[in-house]
């Protein structure tokens, strides 16, 4: 139903699509399967008309088109679901979907009778949500439902999913799978994107996989392959998806965290009492879908934020409401999940961003000046020992690629040879190929007896990382598991807010009624 | 009572202007557009509209005038930071400046055979009592013992209530100035939205500054609309982007306008300047008071996008 042939289109200083043909049947789930960078989501944008490709043709059912804006793209049955929900967060739901189309009582509204038809299409497509809520009252799984169903209310027959899974819980991913099956059973297409292997596998009934703009594979037959051989793919080598780890040898605790309470931007609580303990020697994961607290609880250790209630035991000194210099001088380190925002300053140099932290240090002052000789030896061997790749160390960050910008920043935090440190979503973003290197690193610093805590909305990194895990709902901790004892099924359902032994699934549909 | 009735009178009087100029910055920035020309826009719509008026012997080609002249401006600062993405806030400041410079050179040449502006006598609007609703106590001569202007008024902010709160195009409006990505994906014509959102509210600019010259002060002087912009503009936030609640913001600075001049007329021993100062002070203290206690609770109400240019292929 729909084929590409040729695609190509260039943004200044990268071809991010380089000729690509790419084919989809009616009643088909397609993945498109890459890093970030690959090339997909700029390939799917230009499918629904939010760019013009430079070169390339794109047919639908055999005929030529021309989609020069989102409106020619509805119009063929073209839906998308876009990694960044497109919604309005002020409005409802009926609204949302309502948006852009014509009413039946023009020009006055007409949402009572769009409600009513998405209570039917959920109905029909195992998509339940209210109509009349306003967006930032919903969780993240219902507001990709509202997604969903904007596109369906606009009969698409084609639909486009991008990293649909991202902010979702492992049920949550299974129940959208289910609600996809049962939209290609009436012959329309899905493509789906995602870099998730484990998903990939699961739900595709055919894999073509992006590198650098190209199309470097295709897969007719997905049970036929393995992680391992979609990742050589991705990359174009031999990947390790989880680093070598012995077990942890933990000593004392380094971090201790009791009764901690935090408010978020809106001023509500975000944090509702945690507490926590990680020793020196080993990795703690807090799991958790994203805006359940992991931001509002690094940050408050990292002191970016001050605890409404609580103590932050480092060592034997509460470090809770200090400054993050005085949280610095105890021995904790940070590297934030804004990495453009908090981590780095884009316009600074390479060897500036290494030394943002450190530029009080007497070791790169003489007298009131800076010891351009010192800062410049210090760059140098912290690009060479972590491998950031930049054309030198005058380079503002901000031409670096995400990986390296990543890389560049665990480098300027460990190289203070930390007691705690603190990784939120350490790989978000980031190339396989560094993720695999910061991983390693990770686990090298803890068997330092450094005391690392990990924070990522990853299953998958946790799991991989973790000595022991700890799920974080509404504020709260759920559970704390050995990493040995944890189960993927079981840690997803407490991601919902089911709690270990108490019926899961009731608890976790309850919880998710409660939002 | 009578003192009431006539400080009433005298608000509503005073704050008309306020409330057109408030209403149509409400629209702009309900599409993301934040517009500081507004004092501009009104300074120029005011010595335009009195020109024209004089010209022509009509108050209402006045009128016309003024918000063609605030449209036209207004469609400049569009073009500046909806087409060519300039900075907002340095294009409505541009604006301003340039509206200021412009009007004081107008009103030396727009007179009858090139003659000065200033000083002159045109037709203006009169009072229009409306029989036996003007009689009712206290409201009567508020409301119903005013100018076309004002009368307009009575249908232009129910009008751009509904509008904005009722009606798919307003629903345009408020997703284009709140995620005009989303705006864009549903296929609705962002930069159309935000050129009329713009012009729309320069006309209304337009037309409070023809009130001003043709009603509430007439005849032309320099300075004539004395920061009255700038006051819609604050009127805006304490409003929170709702049109109703800027009628409530602009009662209250009519209001403190109409007991400072009471008090002069009484014979105070408050010197006048100090007396001046007050409306201006308000509003400095209703901001503080209201962002700090109320405003921010509701996140404010802001759109999301205010003062953000879009550019469909920028990548972030």
């Amino acid at each position: 139903m729909l084929e590409l042939r040729g695609i190509v289109k260039r943004f200044p200083g990268v071809l991010a699509n380089d000729g690509i043909d790419f084919e989809l049947l009616p009643g088909e789930i397609h993945t498109l399967l890459g890093e970030n960078g690959a090339g997909k989501s700029t390939l799917m944008k230009i499918v629904y008309g939010l760019y013009r490709p430079d070169a390339g043709e794109i047919l639908v059912d055999g005929t030529r088109v021309d989609i020069h804006r989102p409106t020619d793209a509805i119009e063929l049955g073209i839906g998308m679901v876009h990694q960044h929900f497109m919604l309005v967060d002020t409005l409802t739901v009926a609204e949302n979907v309502a948006m852009g189309l014509r009413s039946s009582r023009r020009p006055l509204t007409d949402l009572d009778v769009v409600a009513e038809r998405i209570v039917e299409l959920g109905e029909r497509f195992g998509l339940p949500v209210d109509p009349h809520a306003v967006i930032w009252q919903l969780s993240v799984g219902q507001r990709q439902r509202v997604e969903i169903l904007k596109a369906l209310y606009r009969d698409a027959r084609l639909l486009i999913l991008d990293e649909p899974t991202a902010v979702l819980t492992p049920q949550e991913a299974d129940q959208l799978f289910d609600t996809l099956r049962t939209m290609t059973e009436d012959g329309r297409g899905i493509i789906f994107i995602s870099h998730k292997l484990r998903e990939v596998l699961a739900l595709s009934d055919r894999i073509t996989v992006l590198r650098h703009g190209k199309v470097v594979g295709e897969v007719d037959d997905p049970t036929a392959v393995t992680r391992e051989d979609l990742a050589r793919m991705m990359v174009g080598r031999d990947v390790k998806l989880a680093p070598d780890k012995a077990p942890a040898r933990p000593g004392p605790a380094r971090l201790r965290v009791r009764g901690l309470r935090v408010h978020g931007d809106r001023g509500t609580e975000a944090v509702s009492g945690i507490d926590l303990e990680v020793r020196g020697g080993e990795i703690v994961g807090i799991a958790g879908v994203s805006g359940n607290g992991q931001r509002e609880l690094a940050e408050a250790i990292a002191g970016l934020r001050r605890p409404v209630a609580g103590e932050i035991l480092v060592g034997e000194v509460d470090v809770a409401g200090s400054s993050p210099a005085e949280i610095h001088a105890a021995g904790v380190r940070y590297i934030s999940e804004a990495r453009m925002r908090e981590g780095a300053i884009p316009g600074f140099t390479v060897a500036e961003n290494l030394l943002l932290v450190d530029h009080g240090d007497p070791r790169f002052r003489r007298g009131v000046l800076f010891d351009d000789r010192a800062i410049e030896e210090h760059g140098r061997r912290l690009v060479a020992e972590y491998r950031v790749k930049t054309p030198g160390l005058d380079t503002p960050v901000e031409h670096l690629s995400g990986g390296n910008i990543q890389k560049l920043i665990v480098a300027r935090e460990l190289s203070a040879r930390p007691d705690v440190l603190i990784a939120a979503q350490p790989t978000r973003g980031v190339d396989i190929g560094a993720a695999e290197y910061i991983h390693a690193r990770l686990v090298e610093e803890r068997d330092r007896g450094t005391a690392v805590l990990v924070i990522s909305e990853d299953l998958d990194e946790i799991l991989a990382l973790a000595d022991r895990i700890a799920v974080i709902y509404e504020g709260r901790i759920v559970d704390v598991v050995d990493r040995a004892e944890a189960d993927r099924e079981v840690l997803g359902l407490m991601m919902a807010g089911g709690h270990p032994g108490s019926g899961g699934e009731t608890a976790a549909a309850a919880g998710g009624a409660a939002r | 009572m009578e003192l009431v009735t006539s400080v009433l009178a005298i608000a509503v009087f005073a704050g008309a202007s306020l409330v057109y100029a408030a209403v149509g910055e409400i629209v702009t920035e309900r599409a993301g557009v934040l517009n500081l020309g507004v004092e501009g826009m009104m300074i120029m719509g005011a010595v335009t509209a009195f020109a024209a008026a004089v010209a022509s012997g009509n108050a209402m080609v006045g009128v016309v005038v003024g918000g063609v002249v605030g449209g036209i401006m207004a469609l400049v600062h569009a073009f500046a930071t909806i087409t060519l993405r300039a900075d907002q806030v340095v294009s409505g400041l541009a604006l301003t400046l340039a509206g200021g410079g412009l009007a004081s050179f107008l009103g030396q040449r727009l007179g009858p055979g090139g003659a000065p502006l200033v000083g002159m006598v045109g037709p203006r609007f009169h009072g229009v009592p409306i029989p036996w609703l003007s009689d009712l106590p206290v409201v009567g001569p508020a409301l119903f013992d005013q100018d076309v202007l004002v009368y307009l008024l009575f249908l232009v902010v129910p009008a751009v209530w509904f509008f904005v709160a009722r009606t798919r195009p307003g629903l345009a409006l408020r997703a284009v100035g709140e995620s005009p990505q989303t705006a864009d994906a549903m296929g609705i014509g962002v930069y159309r939205v935000r050129y009329l959102a713009t012009v729309f509210g320069g006309v209304l600019a337009g037309i409070a500054g023809a009130h001003l010259s043709l009603a509430y002060t007439p005849g032309w002087t320099e300075h004539l609309t004395g920061g009255r912009g700038w006051i819609a503009i604050a009127l805006v936030i304490f409003a929170t982007w709702d049109p109703r609640r800027a009628v409530l913001g602009a009662l209250l600075f009519g209001g403190v306008n109409a007991i400072q001049f009471r008090l002069q007329a009484e014979g105070t021993t408050i010197p006048a300047s100090l007396l001046n100062m007050m409306p201006y002070l308000l509003t400095i203290v209703v901001l503080v008071v209201i962002t700090r206690f109320e405003a921010l609770r509701h996140r404010l109400g802001a759109p999301a996008a205010l003062g953000l240019a879009y550019d469909r292929e920028e990548r972030t």
